[in-house]
Formats: structure tokens, sequence, C-alpha cells
């Protein structure tokens, strides 16, 4: 509970609130959230990353525990958690803080790509993973091969492209790599750094769209 | 050579504008208002005439001996018909005079890096002012509204329209929105009242302007002009989001200065009295009337650009004529429904770019992009000169340093005050707030121009009696915050150290990072039950696609609308690129030193452009009916001529990737033209093959990066080339007529960096599709038959890969070649093959390094 106060501290109660009362509705009648849950919202069902987006709900290391491996059910408080990667900063939020979460947030993203959690993305990880295949499939003329390819080719890009003061290995991308090239807006504090966050509503919003 | 060329130009440009001046010079000869429209000119300009005949005299002798001139009562071979031409001529004149004025300015770099252009393009018209008072005086020339809101600002508005970045633009729509609505009203209200407050208060002396008048000059003075904003900001480099915030603004506030100032206008004639509640309120509906209505209506213009370009493949010459006649027609159509015709021509140009340019084809979107900065940019040079010819005239003049400062001072400090207040509203909703330094920016960035102007010089005079007043200050702001604010904002920008925009390349794993971001978010915003932003966004996006897309797109352009992809082909087509340097470079080395190898020479090279080209064409297995069509107007790939690439790329209309390409690539000089011919090679009809070869390319790029990591060899040293190094090889290369001198064939790179930049570019964009049927592509196949073996047969296990480590590590210069693997193969087959002098295909290279 003291890890959730650190990370959930600039989310206001009202928006726990509302949040609470969504996880009780994606849930059902259960104390405990589980991957069909999730799996049934209506709305996510086109989603291209899907998978990937309900396999990091359910990641323990999101849980900032250090652990590996994952949860067949979460409660609320790891629901909580992976939902405060993505709460806006506030004005008020200092600079260190700031990075502090995009820190996480790119933390998260990495390891919705680093499925075996060593800390590194290998080009298999990459590929398996789908995001990219996903993505592509999208734009139907685009086959699954040439989507690899892509991915191949982003990796690729990666480690040819010399960085310094980066001890690279070869079509592995490690933390610091993944944070310099997949997302340099944020390194960089750019405005692009926007992209991350997501509004949660002071309102209630959970009654606008019904659930399930 | 600078120096000359600097002077020579003042020259022609003083000699231009005194033989302008003097024109003017003379009696009133003549009559009439011109019918001709063009530049704010024309309609002073009939006296001009008989001094013309003066200073032409010279030129035209020999007609008149001739002709007799007008009086000639027999038939006259030639004759001198001044009043004929005369106000065309004029236009044209002034319009090379100004451009002229432009070329001036820009031949100074040193001082358009302190100064801002359109601040030097206003004091150029001081001084053409100047010459013509000095020859005339009288003021003959000044910008007529009509002359500036019906031919020079629709250029302006539609290009900023057309290339306004969609999503920034629309991601920041409510801020825009907020400050260009009430950051305006704000503006014209607190103008108009505090320099009421200050004439009560006895600052003015004594003018007759009564609170309304005040209201209505404050309304005028309130918007943010585009033009100035843009001319301004585009040399400053300010980060995108500033940028985007102050120049929607001054686009989305011409709605609100329209209604304002109609309203007030409406408010001055009937008198205070007659202003009840109803019209009020009449007044604030027709600002959405006229807001939203505009807007509409270029929306509905855009679509039917947009359905047009569907089907105006057929009149291919013509396709870009479309676009301006109609984003013409909708500001047109606006201003006679009394819409706001700023905002139907911007909401025009937005909403068909997208599908513009992925209908057209590819010439016709260059022709398109060319046309409409020339359209734009000229115009924007034509009104700064004007706006500074417009001040030297005595009439205008009347000076009264109450109004004229406080006016100043009043509009400086109710921007600050305004921008202040709306943003730190705006922040309290912002996810990324807009931070001090910027909003100091935006604040200084409230620059007036030629709109204000304009309308203050539509002002009925009979009305407002202190009209010349009101110009005269108006005339007196829009200097005073383009030439003094234009001046010093880039100094402020670097001292405040406000963030500047970014030109990074991205990255294609940013690229495809980036669209992870959004589809997570929408993700997390479904889980957590929220509409927000990304729903909307993704709804929309949805309904674009659903919809939009299939409506306004050619089913051809609609396959190639993936912007991931885009990324990527551009990025092999860079590898290509420098890969295809290298091979020339080395190509050009083997064949001095083995004469003899002719033929193997020709092969080898011929391999080398087919690895290349599986790059190139990574766009091609996606699209199956392009990709045909291609390969028949293309019946070979030829590496050969830009007349057949161009015929060729006609037909492969709405191949997408073309577009992003050529943005970022260097353009190619059209006469360059290349001797390859590949047309005794196989051609490869099959698509899944294309695809393989991608695919192996990939690979293939993919071992090799690997292998070099682990791979350590001695150092190679890429010789320099001398430029005839290259020229000597193609034409072996090619058995085509040995162009020694061509001058087509300057690769080198010691070259200029016309002669190669530009080249090589081209020849890779151009050959997207010629990829397909390259049969030889696969070097490291069996290597007596490259030419027939599909490289899949030939290496169906994916992880045997062809790659000679040790040359990787050779080119390990950063950033060089990386990605492409295929270089450094070949790299090392043609080593082989000169010490072999084989006239067999490059052997393998694995081997022997792995």
């Amino acid at each position: 509970m003291l890890m959730i106060n650190v990370f959930v501290s600039s989310v206001s109660t009202e928006q726990i609130k509302n949040l609470h009362m969504r996880f009780q509705q994606l849930c059902g009648n259960e104390k405990t959230l589980r991957k069909e849950h999730l799996e049934n919202i209506p709305t996510l069902a086109d989603n291209p990353i899907k998978t990937e987006i309900i396999k990091a709900f359910f990641d323990k290391r999101n849980q900032h525990n250090n652990e590996l491996g994952s949860y067949e059910e979460i409660g609320f408080e790891e629901f909580l958690m992976v939902m405060s990667h993505f709460r806006p900063p506030s004005i008020k939020t200092s600079a260190e803080e700031k990075a502090a979460m995009r820190k996480r947030k790119v933390r998260f993203l990495f390891n919705m790509h680093d499925t075996d959690g060593d800390g590194k993305i290998t080009l298999e990880e990459y590929r398996k993973v789908g995001i990219v295949e996903g993505l592509l499939s999208e734009s139907e003329s685009i086959g699954q091969e040439v989507a690899r390819a892509i991915a191949d080719a982003a990796m690729l890009e990666v480690a040819s492209t010399n960085v310094p003061n980066m001890v690279r290995e070869v079509t592995k991308i490690t933390l610091a790599l993944f944070l310099h090239f997949a997302c340099p807006q944020i390194l960089k504090d750019l405005e692009m750094e926007s992209r991350m966050y997501v509004r949660f509503l002071d309102m209630n919003t959970a009654n606008l769209r019904c659930g399930k | 050579m600078a120096e000359q060329w600097r002077s020579a130009l003042l020259l022609c440009l003083l000699m231009a504008a005194s033989s302008l001046a003097s024109t003017g010079t003379t009696a009133p000869a003549s009559t009439g208002n011109d019918t001709e429209h063009g530049t704010g000119t024309i309609n002073t300009l009939p006296i001009v005439t008989w001094k013309w005949h003066h200073v032409e005299v010279p030129y035209l002798e020999s007609h008149h001996e001739h002709g007799g001139g007008h009086n000639a009562t027999g038939i006259a071979i030639v004759s001198f018909k001044w009043h004929h031409v005369e106000s065309p001529y004029l236009v044209a004149v002034w319009i090379l005079v100004c451009f002229f004025g432009k070329l001036l300015i820009e031949a100074n770099h040193k001082i358009t890096n302190y100064i801002p252009e359109s601040a030097l393009l206003i004091c150029f018209g001081f001084i053409l002012g100047g010459i013509v008072w000095g020859a005339d005086k009288v003021q003959t020339f000044k910008l007529t509204p009509t002359v500036f809101f019906f031919y020079l600002l629709p250029p302006i508005m539609l290009d900023t329209g057309y290339s306004m970045p969609n999503k920034l633009f629309f991601t920041n729509l409510g801020a825009i929105l907020i400050h260009a609505v009430i950051g305006t009203v704000w503006n014209a209200a607190t103008l108009g009242l505090s320099l009421w407050g200050c004439h009560q208060g006895g600052a003015m002396g004594n003018i007759e302007i009564g609170l309304l008048q005040y209201l209505l000059y404050g309304s005028l003075m309130a918007a943010v002009d585009p033009v100035a904003v843009i001319a301004v900001f585009e040399q400053v480099h300010v980060n995108e989001v500033l940028f985007i915030l102050v120049f929607g603004e001054s686009l989305l506030n011409d709605g609100v200065t329209v209604v304002l100032f109609n309203v007030f206008d409406a408010f001055v004639s009937l008198g205070g009295g007659a202003i009840d509640a109803k019209e009020i309120i009449k007044g604030i509906v027709s600002f959405f009337v006229v807001a939203f209505g505009g807007s509409l209506l270029g929306f509905v213009f855009g679509l039917l650009m947009s359905l047009l370009s569907r089907c105006t493949k057929n009149v291919q010459i013509i396709e870009p004529g479309f676009i301006f006649v109609l984003g013409y027609l909708s500001y047109l159509t606006a201003e006679m429904l009394s819409l706001s015709s700023i905002l139907s021509v911007v909401f025009c140009g937005i909403c068909c770019q997208k599908y513009m340019n992925s209908n057209m084809n590819e010439n016709s979107i260059q022709t398109v992009r060319y046309a409409m900065k020339v359209f734009a940019n000229g115009s924007e040079t034509m009104i700064f000169v004007f706006l500074g010819i417009s001040a030297i005239d005595k009439a205008i003049w009347v000076w009264n340093t109450g109004f004229i400062l406080l006016t100043l001072l009043f509009i400086l400090i109710y921007r600050f005050i305004g921008v202040f207040i709306l943003t730190w509203m705006l922040n309290r909703y912002r996810l990324v707030p807009i931070s001090f330094v910027d909003q100091i920016i935006m604040g200084y960035g409230g620059l007036r121009g030629a709109v204000a102007y304009g309308l203050a010089v539509n002002l009925n005079e009979s009305k407002i009696k202190e009209k010349n007043l009101m110009v005269c200050t108006t005339l007196l702001v829009v200097y005073f915050t383009v030439i003094l604010q234009g001046v010093t904002m880039k100094p402020l920008v670097q001292w405040l150290k406000v963030k500047r925009a970014e030109i990074a390349e991205i990255t294609l794993i940013e690229k495809v990072q980036n669209k992870v971001f959004d589809h997570m978010l929408i993700a997390i915003e479904d889980i957590s039950g929220q509409i927000g932003d990304n729903y909307m966004r993704n709804k929309w996006r949805n309904f674009e696609e659903k919809w939009m897309s299939r409506l306004l797109l050619k089913p051809s352009a609609r396959k190639q609308q993936d912007h991931l992809y885009n990324v990527f082909h551009q990025l092999n087509l860079q590898d290509a690129m420098e890969y295809v340097k290298e091979g020339e470079r080395r190509g050009s080395l083997e064949f001095i030193r083995n004469e003899s190898a002719f033929v193997d020479f020709k092969k080898k090279l011929g391999e080398d452009y087919e690895e290349a080209m599986p790059d190139i064409m990574a766009d091609m297995p996606s699209n199956d009916p392009v990709s045909t069509c291609r390969r028949d107007v293309l019946p070979t790939v030829s590496l050969e001529m830009h007349e057949q690439n161009m015929r060729g790329l006609r037909e492969a209309e709405g191949i997408n990737a073309h577009h992003l390409l050529d943005q970022h690539l260097y353009k190619g000089r059209k006469q360059h033209r290349y001797r390859y011919s590949r047309s005794h090679l196989d051609i490869n009809q099959d698509e899944n093959e294309v695809q393989e070869i991608f695919q192996r390319t990939m690979r293939s790029r993919l071992e090799s990066f690997k292998s070099g990591k682990m791979g350590v060899a001695p150092p190679k040293t890429i010789t320099k080339h001398t430029k005839r190094e290259p020229q000597t090889k193609m034409p072996n290369g090619k058995n085509k007529p040995y162009h020694s001198g061509d001058e087509d064939f300057e690769f080198s790179e010691g070259d200029s960096a016309s002669g190669y930049d530009t080249s090589f570019p081209t020849r890779v964009t151009y050959r997207a599709g010629a990829g397909i049927e390259n049969p030889a592509f696969m070097p490291d196949l069996d290597p007596s038959s490259p030419l027939h073996i599909p490289p899949w047969l030939a290496d169906a296990g994916m992880e045997v890969n062809p790659v000679a480590p040790s040359e990787r590590a050779q080119v390990r210069t950063p950033g060089y070649l990386h990605r492409l693997s295929s270089l450094r193969t070949n790299a090392r087959s043609g080593e082989t093959a000169q010490d072999r002098d084989l006239p067999t295909p490059p052997p393998h290279r694995d081997d022997d390094h792995l």
C-alpha cells in the first residue's frame, strides 16, 4: 500500500473512486480482475495491441516489486498501479518527478516488449510480440512477412546507429537504448511527451459508456 | 563574385524602380480605372503613358521610324500602343519590381539573419514609395483593399491551409479557438474602451471619435495578422506547439475580426441610440454564422476537390489547376455569402490536402506544391512592399501623438494580458502546460499586418471623420509590430531560450513506438472506461478510414496509406542510395583494374544495383495492382532514364511513398540521363518473388550486421575517386554508347554537391518499381546462374546468410550503411572479382569469414 501511495499520490481521490467503480464494473461481482474481464471490453476488441496491453496489466514487473512473472488475477491495487503509469503530470509536479514518471512509462513500454524479463529486447522478442504486425495488419495491404521485415529493420536501425557512450549488443536493445530511440520525445522532454498520458477525468465517466 | 552579382542586382533594381517612378511622374494624361485585376497599383496609373514614351523612345526609335506611331494613316507595321497594354503591363512590372526587391534582399544573407524579410520588404517599399513620391509629388500607388482581399490574400491563405500540419492543428484546436475568439474580442474591447477612456480624460486633444468608433477601431486592430505572423515566425523556428498556437490563432481570428468589424460598422451607421439588445444578439449570432459557415463552406469545397481529384487522371496537365481554382472559388463564395472567406479557404486547404496528395500523381503534387509557394510567397512579398509604399502619402499622415502612442501601448499591453489570462485558464486543462516563456513569445508574436490596414482603408470616411488618423495609426502599428517586434523576435527567442523546433529524422522504431503509444492510450482509456481525447481521435480515425478514404481516395491510393511503411521505405531508400554510391565507387575502381573483365563487370554492376533494388521496391509487395501496372509501363527495369521513369511514374499513381520520399530527397536535374540498360536481364514476374526478395534483403541486412559486430577485419581504405573514373565505368556496365564527356555521369564525390547529391537520389527514387524485375538480385545464390535461380529457392533456410563480416567492419563509419548488408557483401565480391578476374559472379563470401 505504501508503494501505491508513492506512485499514485497525484491521482486524486476522486479519480481513484472513479477507477474503483470502473474496476468493479469490469470484474463484475468478483474481487479480482482476470484476463477475460479485460478481453471482454467491447471497445478494446479492435485494438491491434490488445493482447500486449492486457498482458501488461498482469505483469508483475509493472508493479515495481522487482518480481518477474505475471499474475493470474489482480486486485484493485495492482490495477491502479498500472493505471498510474498514465496519469498526467500536474503543474506542480517537479522536474525530477516528471523525469521519474517518464522513466516509469518507458519502462512500462519496454516491459511490453521484453517478454522474458531479462532487461533486453531481442530481435526475436520484438518480432514475436506482434506489435508491429498488429499495427501493420491494420492496413490490410501489408502482409505479415513485411511486418516482420519492418520489425527487423527497426531493430537494425537501432543497432546500427552509433550512440556515444553506449555499449550495444547486436540485436538486443537495452532499456537505455530503447529510451534513446523509441521514445526520444520522452527523453528530451518535448511537448510530445503528452502522448503517454491519459487524462483521468474527475467527473464520473463510468456511466457514460456502459462497461463491458 | 557575389559582390558583383549583388551590385548588378542593385543596379537592375534601381533602374526598374526609377523607370517606374518616372512613369508615374507626369500629368494626368488619361483616365480610367482599369478593369484589369492585379496589384494595387493599377488604378493609379493612368498617367504613365506620356512619360513612358519619353523614357522608351530610344528603344522604340526604329519602330517609330517604320511604323509611324499612332498617327499613321496607312497600315502600321509596328505601332506603339501603350494604352492598350497599360494596366496589365504595369501590374507585371510592379510584380517584377517586388520580386527584384526580394531577390535583392535575399542576396544579403547577413542582413536577413538579423532582420526578417518582411521588415526589409517594407523598408524596400518605403524606398520605392519615396522614389515615386519624389517623381510624382503625389501618392499614386497604394495597397487597395480590393486588390489585397481579392488577389493577394487568397493564395497565401490557401497555401497555409494546404500545408497545415493537421494533427498538430487539431490537437491544439481548443487553445487556438480560445485565443482566436476570446482573445480577439478581448483585444478589441480593451483597446477601444481604453482609448475612449483616455479620450475622455483628454489625452488625445481635440478629435471627433465616439465610443462606437473606438470600438470599431479596436476591432480592426485586434486581429493578429496571419501573413505577418507566418513571415516572422517562419524564420524563427520556435517549437511547433508555440508556432501553431500563434499561427492558428492568427488564421482563425479572421472570422471574429470580420464579424466585429461589420457589427461595429453597422452600429456606427445606426448611431448609438438605435442599438438595442436585439441588435447585439444579432451580432453575436452572426459571429457563429460567419465563422462556422465559412469553415463549413471551405470544408465542402475541400471535399468536392478531393472527389474531383479522383477522376482527373486523364487531364493530368490541368489537374493541379483544380485546387487553385476551387480554392479561390471557395474564397469568393464565402465572400459572396458574407461568410469568413479566410476561414473558408483555409479549411478548404486543410480538408483536401490529404486526399489530394494521395490521389494526384507525383508530378501534379509537385506542381501544386511549388505553384502554391510561388503564389503565396509572391503575394506576401507584394503585400509587404506595398505596405511600405502606402506609407509615403502626405494625405494619410495625421499625427496625433496621444492617439498613436496610446494605441501602440495598449495593443502591446493588452495582448500580453490577454495571453496570460487565457493561457492560465487553458493550462489548468492542458496536459502539457504552456510555459511562461512560450506565453511571452505568444504575446510578443501578436503582429498586426495588412488585414488591419485593409480594413482601415475600408472605413467609410463620411461616417468616421478621423479615418485618416486611424489609417495612419494602423500603418504605424503595422510597422511597429512587423519591423520592431519582428527584428527583436529572434534575439528574444534566443535570449529566453525558447524551445526550438527540432528537426529530427524520425526513426523507424520511433514511428512504431508512436503508433504503439496511440493504441496503448486508447486501450487504457477503454479499460478505464473513459471517453477522452484518444477515444475521440480513434473514433475519428476509424470513421475517416472507413468512409472518407473510401469516398475520396482512389482505390490505389488507399492502399498506400501507411505511414510506418513509408518511413520504412524511406530508410531503405537511404540505404540504397548509400549503397549505390559505394557501388559506383568500387565499380569504377574495379573497372580500371581489369579492363578485360568487361562482361563480368557488367554483371556485377547489375547485381550491385539489383541488390539495392529490393530495398527500394519495398513498397511494392504490398500493393500488387500498382506494381503490376507499373511493370507494364516500365518494360524493363531500367536504370536508365528519366523519360522512361517519368512515364512509369505517371502510371503508377497513388504511390504514396513517393510523396514522402520526395520531400526528403534531393531533387535531380531532369536532364540527367543514365545509360544503364538492364534490358538484357530477365524480368522478374512473380510478385511473391518480389516479396521474397524483400524479405531476404532484410534478413541479410540483419545477419550482416550481426556478423559485422563480431568480425574483425583490417581496415580497408576506400579510395577516393576522381571524376573520370565513374564515367568510364558506366559505359562498360552498359553496352550503351560511351558518353565520356557526359556530365550526367558525374557521380564522384569530389564533385560539387549538385552533381552528386542531386543525381543519386533521383535515380533511386524513380527506380522504385524497378526492383521487381531484378532477376540477378541475390548474388549470394548460386554464382553461376544468378539470373535464373529464384533467391528463395536457393536458400530456403532462413538463417543461411551470406555475409561478409570483414567488410562490414571496415565500413564502420558511424551511420554508414549499416542497414545494408548487401553492400558489404558486394564490396567483398567486388574484391574477389578483381583478384580472380573472373567471368563468374561473385563467389560465396560467407564461408571464409564466418
